[in-house]
């Protein structure tokens, strides 16, 4: 009974804040600005599935990508255990589940196994970021701070595998020692079970419910530290596929706002026709600060996992420019973190003298950006990292006019006679007169 | 386009031959190849000549969304007005402004890049690339971002070297791992901002690292980048850069 009331108290602790940050990440949320609207919930269901459950990107690149399928896949299984787990807390049983009868086998067999594997594949993680010099794990955007979250975080993982194998273990081994029945089935704890052969039943137990806490306690722990992690992305990946846009990445969205002012300008009779009433509030172009970024790119850069595939690929960062496609996604969530209470407590007008642009995102860095698409290719969660660079890029050209000089010549010469080269339009056909002359 | 339409005819292809197309003196070449082909397969086409004007891609990847915009619907208003249907063109960012952006702007097109186009005469049997001009070549190819990453397009360009007798062979990073060539989002008209290397030049070493003796390039920016590169590396004499539709000129002895 105490152990119950014990459980129940973690639980709602975990709840309680867990609901805060559920709605201190809605109110963040509600700042931003509206996006594409979220149709096709078919299409969309199979996105999710191919590239979120089947990790087809992650396998771009196979072995390590291997290893991250199969934690992501023992994550899904492992679940339905620790489900089973908040269960037995509440209700005070013990493996409620196993009415399930083989379906309950499978699953604890395979959590069994997968609990094993996971930790092996998170142990190689650890030794790679501690020990081995991967390049897309360094770069400006990743200081101190970012590698020791990430390790924290595999180290919970770590420590939440030993203790399930351990509580496996324990449960078998003191079944056998008391003469209970075995639920579920245990290829990897069985193995070990042996190794405590000689310890006495109560000994056992003892050492089951240290697992059991061990690991449910840290369960309650990593939910609520994830969401203020890089590996929020446990819980937003998945989301964030489902909520991707599913157009070709050639495609780039219109500015609703600017064709209302174009197709003005290019027909007359048009500003007559809507009734025009009170000027309304055309916004910004583009993007300076957070408060312009939409409510997508926001959900990319809470679902980063900061694993720079985005960056190892990126013909400007491999060529040693400053831009950095990882650094744009993270700037916009460490831009929120900085201004998002300002602007919960003081409204949507709050400033603190800074921005996104140039205080975060220089210049240089958006204009580096060859708008090739690799970043968006690869990223394993459909993060897509060239529409917030043309967002700002628009910011700068079209609200500052502040962009490159050769670049406003090219605007000048297109406005002029339609080609960014400064040619005459009626020489547009000069290529084609060595053809008729061979006629 | 317009003379057709003063006699009343009205040609099944538009091809568009882009501002690179129509002045850049290299690329001028693809221009040519492209419609000696499609006037040597009797396809019915027809150009805007001196009424085309820029897709508005650069400027709307440079930030103008106003320039695009204006230029979107001037040239849909324009291809409209001809009863465009369907347009052919070598260059990846106008066939990605047409087929993905201007239907925004009310221009519905069937869009089709040069490479796709012939990949379906190859398939069909009409266009037959066993000319002897390849015979002893290795080429590999330089995919277009606008038409790989893009729109997924990684098979026509490849299937049309494949009709030829050369042999194919790619690059370490190729289909939708390829390196950007580095013109992209208005690169090609400013300098690159400081770093280690060009792009290009990284993209031409790759090329080069295969020992093709032909780079083949599907796309006016790519041709402009690799064909520097290969100057820059003093490679100029013995490999050469060649447009998809140059390829098959060749092979056909137009």
């Amino acid at each position: 009974m105490i152990k119950q009331i014990v459980f129940i108290i973690a639980l709602l602790i975990t709840l309680g804040v867990f609901t805060y940050t559920f709605f201190r990440v809605l109110a963040y949320f509600k700042l931003t600005h509206q996006d594409y609207p979220v149709r096709n919930l078919g299409r969309r269901f199979k996105e999710m599935m191919r590239v979120a459950v089947g990790q087809t990107k992650i396998f771009r690149r196979p072995v390590i990508g291997l290893l991250h399928a199969l934690v992501f896949w023992g994550f899904l299984v492992i679940l339905i255990g620790s489900i089973e787990m908040v269960v037995d807390g509440i209700l005070g049983t013990e493996r409620i589940f196993r009415a399930l009868g083989v379906v309950y086998d499978v699953i604890i067999g395979a959590g069994d196994v997968f609990a094993l594997i996971i930790a092996i594949a998170v142990a190689v993680f650890l030794v790679r970021r501690l020990f081995l010099h991967v390049r897309r794990f360094a770069g400006i955007e990743m200081d101190h701070k970012k590698h020791v979250d990430a390790n924290i975080a595999l180290s919970l993982i770590l420590i939440l595998m030993i203790s399930l194998l351990g509580l496996n273990t324990f449960y078998v081994q003191h079944a056998l020692a008391a003469g209970h029945e075995i639920h579920g089935v245990f290829p990897v704890s069985q193995l070990l079970a042996p190794l405590f052969a000689s310890m006495p039943a109560d000994q056992l137990y003892l050492y089951h419910e240290i697992n059991w806490w061990v690991h449910i306690l840290v369960i309650f722990f990593f939910a609520n530290y994830l969401p203020y992690s890089k590996h929020f992305h446990v819980y937003l990946s998945v989301p964030n596929v489902f909520l991707s846009r599913l157009d070709p990445l050639g495609k780039l969205y219109t500015m609703e706002n600017v064709k209302k002012e174009v197709q003005m300008m290019m027909d007359p009779n048009a500003a007559f026709e809507e009734p025009s009433g009170e000027e309304e509030e055309v916004g910004r172009f583009g993007v300076k600060d957070v408060e312009d970024v939409s409510w997508k790119t926001y959900f990319d850069s809470l679902a980063c996992t900061q694993c720079g595939r985005c960056t190892s690929v990126c013909p400007a960062n491999i060529t040693g420019k400053k831009l950095s496609p990882r650094k744009i996604i993270m700037d916009v969530r460490e831009r929120m973190k900085e201004k998002g209470p300002g602007m919960l407590k003081e409204g949507s007008d709050y400033s603190d003298g800074k921005a996104l642009l140039r205080d975060h995102i220089t210049e240089e860095e958006l204009w580096a950006c060859t708008l090739c698409n690799a970043c968006a290719q690869e990223c394993p969660i459909n993060i897509n990292h060239p529409s917030l660079i043309v967002e700002m890029r628009r910011y700068l050209v079209m609200e500052e006019s502040s962009g490159p000089g050769d670049l406003n010549a090219i605007f000048t010469n297109i406005e002029n006679n339609g080609a960014p080269w400064q040619y005459s339009q009626e020489d547009r056909l000069q290529w084609a007169e060595e053809l008729y002359i061979n006629e | 386009m317009a003379e057709l339409q003063a006699r009343g005819e009205q040609p099944e292809y538009l091809v568009w031959i882009g501002s690179a197309g129509a002045y850049d003196d290299r690329y001028k070449k693809v221009s040519r190849a492209l419609v000696k082909v499609l006037t040597y397969l009797d396809i019915s086409y027809a150009v805007l000549g001196t009424e085309e004007s820029s897709s508005g891609d650069v400027a709307r990847r440079a930030g103008n969304e106003m320039l695009f915009q204006m230029q979107a619907m001037t040239n849909v208003e324009l291809m409209n007005a001809y009863g465009v249907k369907k347009i052919i063109t070598a260059d990846p960012h106008a066939y990605n402004a047409f087929k993905n952006e201007y239907p925004d702007f009310g221009g519905h097109y069937e869009v089709w890049h040069h490479s796709q186009f012939f990949q379906k005469l190859i398939r069909e049997g009409t266009l037959k690339l066993d000319g002897q001009a390849f015979r002893d070549a290795t080429i590999t190819f330089h995919d277009p971002c606008y038409l790989g990453r893009a729109n997924g397009e990684y098979d026509a360009p490849r299937d049309v070297l494949k009709a030829t007798p050369a042999r194919l062979k790619e690059m370490p990073r190729n289909r939708s791992f390829a390196l950007c060539c580095g013109a992209g989002g208005g690169q090609m008209f400013k300098e690159a901002e400081s770093g280690d290397k060009e792009v290009f030049i990284e993209r031409t070493e790759e090329a080069l690292d295969t020992r093709a003796g032909v780079i083949a390039t599907a796309c006016p920016y790519c041709m402009v980048m690799i064909t520097d590169g290969l100057k820059y590396k003093n490679r100029e004499e013995d490999v050469r850069n060649l447009d998809i539709a140059e390829i098959i000129e060749q092979s056909l002895e137009l």
